[in-house]
């Protein structure tokens, strides 16, 4: 095993109601810390588990939904992603589908917006379907879509009146995932990320009107996960490296070859700066990125390795803001695992 | 979501539906001369292997085959191979033909798994069409067929994103899920566990283009490296020699999708089930209405392609028992697990009576007749020689 001592320990799994599909960023995790609860979604063909766990890990709940409208052919209605998004005053959860966006309450009880994507009678040869969710300067809910645009959601504070405020057309292959700025973004860094099909980021600044302020040449390898923090960009890629740009300049600051296979999923915790990367390999690490005060550089050092045996993670997240645990599901996998400190 | 699926869905599953016929055959097949008139000889083999391979690479089908369209159920899919394994002389029972389409679907399933690259199921679909190639080298006139749909096959997916790889690889497994029946030479071989799981191996080449794991470099704001640091974890991998061949001809390098059974490895099925506590994906496929509209007409369209000729007047069809015995195969027939059931597809469930009327006459040539009193299955009395599949 690593060299270190062991900084994490298995803790009691989640159970599930149906198993995990191989899709992206497949696990999303909501606290509720005032509440004891923390709800836990994972995304199985058209419909999504959702689980209510209360903090001492004893007693849960279940709920399922399901994209309802499906047709017969059982692929055209997969849900891609589900996610929820945390804004000042509401918390919703978002799901992405070949049939549309739909956003629910944060416990999934009620459906609170719908918008339907444009399918055609025959199915083209492109697939569409929109994939990526991220919540935006406390207001706007983005999601991304095969075709490569993205879509800007204006959220009231209650209520359903959500409009569609704009359409970002800058990427041209497949939107794989958005991330918000977890920390403080510095000046000129942006505060959204979107990644694609092709390896492409694009950095922004969002508000009334999203400005692109980078863009990151793809190098001809998909990035499926992207994280944002204090101006670091952290990407996992499908040839199983990790890399970290400066959000501000687009200059490349780190370079890990960190997975054997495809990773499927990185999450971060603003308060430490750990970085969590799962993928295909069975591996899932953590890692510690940090400012040397001196130089300015980006450093970012290995902490701990969790081998899931015979698993490839598609879901991978912390589940408190320090890092202190973390939370794994995998394709095929009826379950949850979750991790705490040692 | 992907709708570039399904021609290699198809065609990975039919080779392995080839291999199995080919093993099955082959271990039950007796010399030309000392044969009875009711067993299977070399001739009778070649021909079966000759018939459904002309059928499954017939233009027409192709044609449906390679349209873009969403995948449909693993029922509607098991109808289209029914059909194709009855291409010939040959005669599966239900059992037999269950134990087939799991035997098929648990291989490719195995073989998406385990793709390093996902554009590397490319290369698992051209093992199978190599070995195809050399089941039917002594017919050069379907050779010409196999090698059109080759053309096909790099025309449509040659210049393929890796991303757009991997969305057929997400589809055929949502496709796959949940299945987990045990399969006797994969447990031997120990690639699956006791409890139907695929083994992932941490050891081993990476993917072409995949560094092994363990390197960190940082650079500063000029770009150049300032530090380099390694970690260490339980996976133990090594670089690959070369990349597989994407052209017609070609040495593949990756054995996923080549033939893993040969004579001498006796193959089972176990009926694992699933377990207890997760909803069963294939309790989806169960409906009060079996099949919808939509993939009726996908069946039609596809069927309808394979313009199978019927066996002659004076030729009977021969059952191939793909268990040990006829008794090891009604026992199957009894005690599959409702959750695996294929369902026999109800054609009342459209309403559409001109539909209906085609639909029956293309899925009344599906009824495989019952079997003749006279000993009827080839081989019957070789159970000495038979070893299960």
């Amino acid at each position: 095993g690593p060299s270190r001592g062991r900084m994490y320990r298995k803790e009691k799994s989640i159970q599930l109601k149906s198993s995990s599909s191989a899709l992206y960023n497949n696990l999303s995790v909501l606290r509720l810390p005032d509440k004891q609860l923390a709800y836990f979604s994972t995304v199985h063909g058209t419909a999504v588990n959702m689980v209510s766990a209360t903090a001492d890990g004893l007693s849960f709940s279940h709920r399922q939904l399901q994209v309802k409208e499906g047709g017969p052919a059982l692929s055209a209605s997969i849900v891609t992603q589900a996610a929820w998004c945390v804004l000042p005053s509401r918390v919703l959860l978002v799901l992405t589908s070949q049939k549309g966006i739909q956003m629910y309450e944060s416990d999934g009880s009620i459906m609170v917006y719908w918008h339907a994507l444009d399918v055609m009678e025959q199915p083209p040869a492109h697939a569409v379907f929109a994939r990526g969710i991220a919540a935006a300067s406390g207001r706007f809910i983005c999601v991304g879509m095969s075709s490569g645009l993205v879509l800007v959601f204006d959220v009231p504070p209650k209520g359903t009146n959500v409009t569609v405020s704009e359409v970002l057309e800058e990427h041209r292959d497949a939107i794989t995932d958005i991330a918000a700025e977890l920390g403080r973004a510095p000046d000129g860094a942006g505060d959204l990320v979107t990644a694609d099909d092709s390896g492409s980021l694009c950095i922004w600044s969002s508000g009334e009107e999203f400005t692109l302020l980078n863009k990151i040449p793809a190098l001809g390898c998909t990035c499926s996960s992207v994280k944002l923090w204090n101006g670091i960009v952290a990407a996992g890629y499908g040839n199983g490296q990790i890399r970290l740009y400066e959000a501000a300049t687009g200059i490349l600051r780190a370079e890990v070859n960190a997975h054997a296979r495809w990773i499927y999923a990185l999450d971060l915790a603003p308060l430490t700066g750990k970085l969590l990367s799962g993928a295909e390999d069975s591996f899932v690490h953590i890692w510690k990125l940090s400012k040397n005060r001196d130089t300015d550089d980006v450093e970012i050092e290995h902490c701990h390795a969790e081998c899931v045996t015979d698993t490839q993670i598609c879901g991978a997240r912390f589940c408190d803001p320090q890092g202190n645990s973390f939370a794994v599901t995998g394709y095929d996998l009826g379950e949850i695992f979750r991790y705490g400190q040692a | 979501m992907s709708a570039r699926t399904l021609p290699l869905l198809f065609l990975n599953l039919g080779g392995e539906m080839l291999y199995i016929l080919d093993q099955r055959l082959r271990a039950q097949s007796i010399p030309g001369e000392k044969a009875r008139k009711d067993e299977w000889t070399d001739v009778d083999r070649k021909r079966v292997m000759n018939d459904i391979i002309t059928t499954m690479f017939n233009k027409k089908f192709m044609e449906e085959l390679f349209k873009p369209q969403e995948l449909y159920s693993k029922k509607a899919l098991r109808t289209v191979y029914d059909r194709l394994a009855h291409a010939s002389i040959m005669r599966l029972n239900q059992a037999s033909m269950d134990k087939l389409y799991d035997l098929m679907t648990m291989a490719f399933k195995y073989q998406v798994l385990l793709c390093p690259r996902p554009k590397d199921l490319l290369l698992v679909t051209f093992n199978h069409l190599d070995a195809i190639k050399d089941f039917i080298r002594d017919a050069p006139s379907i050779l010409n067929q196999v090698d059109e749909t080759f053309r096909q096959l790099i025309e449509m997916y040659g210049s393929l994103s890796d991303g757009e790889f991997q969305l057929i690889r997400q589809t055929l497994l949502i496709f796959f899920q949940d299945m987990h029946i045990r399969v006797s030479i994969f447990l031997k071989d120990k690639v699956q566990n006791s409890n139907g799981r695929f083994v992932l191996p941490i050891s081993g080449p990476v993917p072409w283009g995949t560094e092994i794991p363990g390197l960190i470099r940082m650079f500063n704001h000029n770009g150049d490296e300032v530090k380099r640091t390694e970690f260490t974890t339980d996976g133990n991998y090594v670089i690959p020699q070369r990349e597989g061949s994407f052209d017609l001809y070609g040495d593949r390098v990756l054995k996923l999708g080549t033939n893993m059974y040969s004579v001498s490895r006796p193959v089972e099925t176990h009926m694992a089930g699933s377990s207890k506590s997760l909803a069963s994906h294939a309790k989806e496929n169960i409906a009060p209405n079996p099949l919808a509209k939509e993939e009726m007409n996908f069946l039609a369209r596809l069927i309808g392609g394979l313009e199978i000729k019927k066996p002659g007047g004076s030729e009977t069809g021969f059952r191939l028992n793909l268990f040990t015995t006829d008794e090891e195969e009604e026992h199957a027939a009894l005690t599959r697990p409702e959750e695996l059931s294929y369902k026999v597809i109800n054609i009342e469930a459209t309403q559409d009576p001109g539909r209906q009327e085609q639909l029956a006459r293309i899925l009344g040539e599906l009824e495989v007749p019952e079997q003749r009193p006279a000993g009827t299955a080839k081989g019957e009395d070789l159970l000495a020689l038979m070893d299960g599949l």
